[in-house]
């Protein structure tokens, strides 16, 4: 299936989480991170029980702390 | 009030614009902004909205310059290190334009000071390097109903996004609170390129200015990242989190608060 992944549209097989999407990506800091499907958040607690379709748009969001 | 021709010439690349004109010039002379940090982020909108003739700029910092700041702190020069930086940089700002109000504000902000801070500022633009300080601004702003432009700048990478009171998601719905002290590294952690403040806090000049000349789309429910090394950019949508603490439907958070700083952060 094809999932686009902060605006670069990849394949994946069927089935996977947004947990398992966080992995594959290599995300930085993982515990961190905000994730949008579709442009709407999806809670911390339901990445493992998220399950991504054909076509979804995934983004992650980033602390950033710096000013300095 | 008339403009004198001195005015005239000074902001005549403003008023040649048709989205700025006479009009649009008028309110940036009598709109008020407040900076927080006077940093890499700070520094460069300062400069940008002094030169513009923003009539009245609040600057609220702490510390003292530092030769380390000088990288990419260009309000600050040589001969400033050790001076306070709202002072090294109100003196920067009037020698720009010296028709302008440069309020100075030494303090770090707290739960204890922020409401009064912002009262009597149109606009907050968070220059901050710091966590804590980023979600105080925040409630701060949401709970006074005030507009602001958050920032972050890390390595060679930053973001920005703008509230707006009622037209979208505040910094709380994407982040919901503060990672734990020193989960998540900071630019003095981890470095940052000095000109990715001199964007970045350009940026934020711009949201201010077209906040307050009403003209264009800011970045209410929207995240701009930008990647140097990649040199893209991209506008990332935001929703609003129905849930959110402090803006959402029962928000949890009544008053600004704390939260515990990290360590190695306090200093600069």
């Amino acid at each position: 299936m094809k999932i686009t992944v902060a605006g670069a549209q990849k394949d994946f097989p069927g089935g996977l989480t947004v947990a398992q999407l966080i992995e594959l990506e290599n995300v930085e800091t993982p515990e961190y991170v905000t994730v949008s499907l579709n442009d709407e958040f999806v809670e911390n607690g339901a990445f493992t029980s998220t399950v991504l379709n054909d076509g979804d748009s995934v983004e992650f969001l980033y602390f950033m702390g710096g000013g300095c | 009030m008339a403009f004198t021709n001195e005015q005239l010439e000074r902001y005549s690349r403003h008023i040649l614009l048709s989205e700025v004109g006479v009009k649009g010039q008028k309110k940036l002379l009598n709109a008020k902004v407040l900076i927080i940090g006077a940093g890499g982020l700070g520094a460069p909108a300062a400069l940008y909205l002094a030169a513009a003739g923003v009539g009245t700029i609040g600057i609220a910092d702490a510390d003292t310059v530092d030769l380390s700041n000088l990288q990419r702190q260009v309000i600050h020069s040589t001969p400033d290190v050790g001076k306070a930086k709202v002072l090294s940089a109100k003196e920067t700002m009037l020698a720009i334009n010296p028709e302008i109000t440069v309020n100075t504000h030494r303090t770090f902000v707290a739960a204890d000071n922020i409401m009064e801070l912002i009262d009597g500022y149109d606009f907050i633009l968070d220059g901050t390097d710091n966590f804590p300080a980023k979600f105080l601004i925040n409630d701060a702003c949401v709970l006074a109903g005030k507009p602001f432009s958050h920032a972050g700048i890390i390595r060679f990478k930053g973001q920005l996004m703008t509230y707006v009171p009622g037209q979208g998601p505040c910094y709380r719905c994407v982040f919901k609170e503060p990672p734990p002290p020193d989960a998540v590294p900071t630019c003095k952690q981890a470095g940052v390129i000095g000109a990715m403040g001199g964007v970045i806090g350009s940026l934020q000049a711009m949201e201010a200015v077209k906040y307050i000349i009403g003209k264009g789309d800011l970045l209410t429910g929207s995240l701009l990242t930008y990647d140097a090394l990649k040199m893209e950019f991209r506008k990332i949508k935001l929703p609003r989190a129905k849930n959110c603490a402090v803006c959402g439907e029962h928000p949890s958070i009544l008053a600004p608060f704390d939260y515990e700083q990290a360590v190695c952060e306090l200093k600069h």
